[in-house]
């Protein structure tokens, strides 16, 4: 299990086979990658902005929560601050189980953690215009979805 | 009861409002809530940024809480926006 929280930017491809080469019981895989979105066309940059002493915890707690509820072989997370361009990558986190269900399944879980209960925040920069990201109310709904499942 | 001192750290749109990212204060709040009420009482920037607590999340010692949670032997209490990760 590793969190890193880092600013520099860092290889997607590079992450998952240094992972999938520590693996022995899994024959799955399922990562997801955040990438900063364009939608207007007019975005400059996004600033990401975290807790530094609480973002670890929390981003470690999620993931060991996600490993045994899932029974996953492991999990990793890496997230970025400060200032990324559009099409950059922001974070991703990867899951491994012997089987795709519990991979998918905790890929999900874990991103709905992060999504909800991770100390970071979004601004959008366009120009003059900076707008602070507003939590949608969706993502809040997903996660509390979770409680009523089983596995 | 006798008065603590509380690092209060804030962020975000939050810590733009308040127009700092952390100060300390001397309190006697026994909630996160009885904090919020001391410091509207201070400056009427607080009472902007407090208005709606809605958009408001807490942690207390880096954990997520809220305002009812005890302020016993705290060092640290964080305010800031529903989160935006990911």
């Amino acid at each position: 299990m590793a969190v890193r929280i880092q600013r520099t930017a860092f290889d997607v491809s590079k992450e998952i086979s240094n992972f999938s080469t520590k693996l022995g019981a899994s024959g799955a895989i399922v990562t997801f990658t955040g990438i900063v979105r364009n939608e207007s066309g007019t975005l400059d940059h996004i600033i990401i902005e975290h807790y530094p002493a609480m973002t670890e915890i929390a981003l470690k707690n999620f993931t060991e929560q996600t490993i045994v509820r899932f029974k996953l072989e492991d999990a990793f997370v890496i997230h970025r601050y400060g200032i990324l361009k559009p099409t950059e990558i922001i974070m991703m986190v990867a899951t491994a189980a012997p089987h795709r269900q519990d991979a998918f399944a905790g890929a999900q879980f874990l991103m709905d953690c992060l999504k909800s209960r991770a100390p970071f925040w979004k601004k959008e920069v366009s120009g003059v215009q900076e707008e602070w990201v507003k939590a949608r109310a969706k993502d809040e709904v997903e996660l509390e979805s979770w409680e009523h499942k089983f596995n | 009861m006798n008065s603590m001192k509380i690092k209060i750290l804030y962020f975000a749109w939050v810590r733009e409002q308040v127009g700092r990212s952390k100060e300390t204060v001397e309190t006697n709040a026994s909630t996160v809530a009885e904090l919020v009420d001391e410091l509207i009482c201070r400056d009427a920037a607080y009472g902007a940024v407090f208005k709606d607590l809605s958009q408001i999340k807490v942690a207390v010692d880096q954990e997520l809480s809220d305002l009812n949670t005890p302020l016993i032997d705290v060092l640290e209490v964080a305010f800031f926006p529903p989160m935006t990760g990911g």
